[in-house]
């Protein structure tokens, strides 16, 4: 097009063609330019206007409750009385719980597939791990309501609270009834979601050590868990938590999964076994049906919580996984 | 000897622990499968996709389910795509290491994790409510929002793949920078950005927190965008929680249906752009 | 608010719509109580097919029924739980009752059949205050000689949305329990002080059926079509009653609704020796300005058309039509519904 433009000015006299044609040229190149930069700018428009929202959303519950919004045990649509502290709880249990058991599952994971896999089943279980990460959460929602829980009242829950009765710690951690649903139960879901993230980054982490290192470590006589343990995991340990925290900030906005296996009850309570809710399960919820302003604005100012606690975790977490790609540069 | 003993001993444990995690992992996993496969597959009929979903006790599809997700993701994709590809350009072939991109950069990747129901409240606020009803409209934005991250990080990720020396020999030939974007660029990674927008349709077809109190659902078939409009997930949450055996039946049908989806776009996706690496 | 920005943009994006004439069949929208969704979605599915007109109701609760109806996101609401006259003067709705129903206690407990367990308010009240947690206390064996009632933990289902089941049958513990009027009280939403909340009568009616040893409440259409164990109840008269459409329209018939503004009846503990103690009336919320005069004329010939046919199918699940007394006196109310031009949208 431009050449063509050239050779057309070129075979004519006149240099204001030429020039006119460049010009055109120039226009059409400064219009791509500012209307890329603007789609780039718009995203950033599209975070602060999220954030814009949520803040002006939440502003009359803040108002009516102020910094007591965040320690208050209430919830309250009689009295509009609300408090964000069971959803906190409720939120951060179920993700501690994912993570206690995802962490060591998913690193175990990831070791097997760059060091003990056959070499033949290596990229066939990778690649299958991989796409279980795109599965929706609703499917394991769903999954988790008919197949998981009735398991769990049935066979699991009975055996905990008795096993644990007598133990002074445990027993109110472990304290029945057997619901069958409960923050146990939305927590072990919530492992099995992010398992393959945490898989799978963490292999792709593994994979970021120089060969030389792990040959040295074989060559003066390491153990495959001495390799690890000493070389794999001090060099990669950035990327790992990294990994991790971004795994947790799945977690954490987790909606659906949850929200079929909680028990939506706003307490908080300290047997695992018990219902609760979490911050976006109280939303699915309840968003449609409040009443009130108030109401409505408190479900608001709970994903503004939301927000900046992912936020904070993410944030974290690129920042580390950043360090590992420069490192790995 | 004893030292040496230890440290087989330790390895040994350390590597089998290693193999357990691997097979209870992976174990779960295809649980799951297999129990959606079971209990999805016995619904299967030609009805989920002829008739509307049904009243309690009567006999009925998914079909406006289905034909709400698709047009609520086919109009998310038209809004998210274009505006992430050119962001995703502006990325990638200008602003590489200007201010701009860093935090372009910094934030769509904590937007790519975010989570979607906080998308759903914002669309609310600034959609439903101004607009006075729930909406197809409304849904569509609320996914366009979640489509966006997912196809500026592709395209990103796949022009800088391209290597430099095309674009200079492009630039050397006289060709302007948008020219070279345009024809030299794109065409080297249309690949990898058809991989994007794969990825990114994979995203939402299973998105159910946003749709929630933006398209609501609809019992009927309904073309209508300023309409409230059904979707496959929201169908399924509502009819898995529902006390209906037949209801239950559909939802895991449902579920099925979206999950065979989401594995073919992914497989897709990554045959398209076989031996690319992404992190 | 950011909406006012955007306000112009929707105004601007519905007149456009308005211009390419979105309009197909007439659908009409409703959203709200749970508890008559059964019925509803029965007519709506029989209106559908005689008129080519259909109703798509979304069952999210009394409570989301009333904030959707109060935003006008829907062409009307319902609700189990009346609004107060100067409510509707405020928001300028009009409310009528369309069906009587009955929310029964329902309960999963190997070995015992529906209508087979007896409870009395007191009991409920204090198994729902987490007071009683096992299935063997005294206070239920007494009334239950004969069950063979095992130890096993009491799981207690409650509604997690704002519910019109909810206000009426907290109204009722109110009634019968101090303790439960002092710490709970009654309400669409309340604190609860035991078990788990579940979404709407279907989420009840889920979990009852899928955990061992819970206890719930639902409307009665639920507990029948999903076969769930039901319990008889001990009414206000001190009899032993079980559900059933001669003990709902036994509480429903003294009810006076001729004399009560905005038709604001609650009818839980009535007497009457056969009276059904937790029947409730479930009503339908609609403006007397309706933005969108096509839709609300359609939903009063809807909801005209159910009155006049669609009694039969109401009983088939257990609902009581309303009296043709009543009818009329609804159908006059509905000319406080007009249109720009000040005429009533209702076709009489």
């Amino acid at each position: 097009m431009s050449d063509v433009a050239l050779e057309s000015a070129v075979a004519r006299p006149a240099v204001t063609d030429r020039a006119k044609a460049l010009a055109g040229i120039a226009l059409l190149d400064r219009i791509f330019f500012q209307v890329t930069r603007a789609a780039a700018v718009i995203v950033l428009v599209i975070l602060g206007g999220v954030i814009l929202s949520l803040v002006l959303g939440s502003l009359p519950a803040l108002q009516a409750f102020g910094p007591g919004f965040l320690i208050s045990q209430s919830w309250n649509p009689v009295t509009e009385k609300f408090g964000a502290l069971p959803a906190i709880y409720g939120t951060l249990v179920t993700s501690g719980v994912a993570m206690l058991i995802a962490v060591p599952v998913g690193l175990g994971i990831a070791t097997f597939l760059t060091e003990l896999c056959p070499h033949r089943l290596r990229r066939p279980i990778g690649i299958a791990i991989e796409l279980l990460a795109g599965i929706p959460s609703i499917i394991y929602g769903i999954w988790g309501l008919f197949v998981f829980a009735p398991f769990v009242q049935t066979y699991v829950q009975p055996g905990l609270i008795s096993l644990f009765s007598d133990v002074p710690v445990l027993s109110s951690l472990f304290a029945g009834p057997p619901y069958g649903i409960g923050m146990l139960t939305a927590g072990f879901i919530l492992a099995i979601m992010v398992l393959p993230f945490i898989a799978s980054i963490s292999r792709d982490v593994f994979e970021t050590v120089p060969p030389v290192l792990k040959e040295a470590a074989a060559g003066i006589g390491c153990t495959t868990w001495e390799m690890m343990r000493y070389v794999v995991i001090p060099y990669t340990r950035v990327g790992v938590i990294g990994g991790v925290m971004l795994a947790l900030g799945r977690a954490l906005g987790e909606t659906m999964a949850v929200t079929f296996v909680i028990g939506n009850a706003h307490k908080v309570s300290p047997s695992l076994l018990a219902p609760g809710t979490t911050i976006s399960a109280t939303i699915a919820n309840e968003f449609t049906e409040a009443v009130g302003d108030v109401y409505t604005s408190s479900l608001i100012a709970l994903g503004l919580i939301l927000f900046l606690l992912t936020f904070v975790v993410l944030a974290i977490a690129r920042y580390m996984l950043m360090r590992l790609e420069r490192k790995a540069a | 000897m004893s030292l040496y003993a230890t440290r087989r001993k330790r390895n040994s444990l350390a590597t089998s622990l290693a193999w357990a995690a691997a097979l209870f992992g992976i174990a779960w996993l295809f649980l799951i499968l297999a129990s959606l496969l079971y209990e999805g597959l016995r619904g299967l009929s030609l009805a989920v996709f002829t008739e509307m979903t049904p009243p309690p006790g009567s006999k009925g599809g998914l079909l406006n389910a289905i034909a709400g997700s698709l047009v609520m993701t086919a109009i998310g994709v038209a809004i998210g795509t274009p505006l992430g590809m050119l962001a995703g350009t502006y990325m990638a072939e200008y602003g590489r290491y200007t201010k701009l991109a860093m935090v372009v950069r910094f934030i769509n990747d904590i937007l790519l994790s975010a989570p979607s129901i906080v998308i759903g409240l914002f669309v609310y606020e600034v959609l439903v409510h101004p607009m006075g009803h729930f909406s197809g409209v409304s849904g569509a934005v609320a996914l366009s929002l979640l489509v966006i991250p997912v196809v500026l990080r592709t395209t990103e990720d796949m022009l800088l793949l391209v290597p430099g020396s095309m674009r200079e020999a492009a630039a050397a030939l006289g060709a302007p920078r948008s020219h070279v974007v345009a024809h030299v660029a794109y065409r080297a990674a249309k690949a990898g950005l058809v991989t994007g927008v794969l990825l990114a349709v994979a995203r939402v077809s299973g998105e159910t927190a946003p749709l929630l109190f933006t398209a609501l659902n609809n019992q009927f078939w309904s073309s209508d965008l300023l309409a409230p409009m059904a979707s496959l997930p929201v169908v399924i949450f509502q009819f898995a929680l529902s006390p209906y055996k037949d209801w239950q039946q559909l939802a895991w049908t449902g579920a099925l249906l979206i999950t065979a989806a989401v594995l073919a776009l992914s497989i897709t996706a990554r045959a398209l752009s076989a031996g690319r690496r992404k992190s | 608010m950011i909406s006012r920005i955007f306000t112009r943009a929707a105004i601007a994006a519905t007149a456009f719509a308005a211009m390419t004439g979105a309009a197909l069949a007439l659908d009409i929208s409703g959203a709200g109580a749970t508890f008559p969704y059964p019925i509803y979605a029965k007519w709506a599915e029989t209106y559908k097919k005689e008129t080519g007109n259909g109703l798509n109701y979304q069952s999210i609760g009394s409570g989301g029924g009333i904030k959707q109806i109060k935003a006008r996101t829907v062409t009307f609401g319902a609700s189990d739980q009346p609004l107060k006259a100067e409510d509707l003067q405020a928001a300028n709705l009009i409310q009528w009752p369309q069906v009587i129903g009955g929310i029964v206690p329902v309960v999963n407990l190997d070995g015992v059949a529906p209508g087979e367990l007896v409870l009395d308010g007191p009991t409920l009240a204090k198994i729902f205050l987490g007071e009683i947690t096992s299935w063997d206390d005294a206070a239920i064996k007494k009334l239950n000689a004969k069950a063979k009632l095992s130890a096993t933990p009491i799981v207690v289902v409650h509604r997690s949305d704002g519910s019109g089941t909810t206000f009426n049958f907290t109204n009722y513990l109110s009634k019968v329990s101090d303790d439960w009027k002092t710490k709970v009280g009654e309400n669409s939403a309340v604190e609860w002080p035991a078990g788990i909340g579940a979404k709407g009568n279907e989420g009840v009616a889920n979990n009852v059926s899928n955990t061992k040893g819970a206890i719930g409440y639902v409307e009665y259409a639920y507990a029948k079509q999903n076969k769930l164990t039901y319990t008889k109840m001990i009414n206000a008269a001190g009899k032993v009653v079980a559900p059933g459409l001669e003990s709902f329209q036994s509480a429903a018939a003294s009810a006076d609704w001729a004399k009560s503004p905005g038709f604001y009846q609650i009818i839980t503990n009535e007497p009457g020796a056969k009276s059904w103690p937790i029947s409730a009336a479930t009503f339908i919320l609609l403006p007397k300005d309706s933005k969108d005069e096509a839709a609300a004329a359609e939903a009063l010939k809807f909801f005209g058309w159910a009155f006049a046919n669609g009694g039969k199918a109401a009983e088939e699940l257990d609902y009581i039509p309303m009296p043709k007394t009543v009818v009329e006196l609804i159908k006059k109310s509905w000319g406080e519904v007009k249109g720009a031009d000040g005429k009533a949208l209702a076709a009489h």
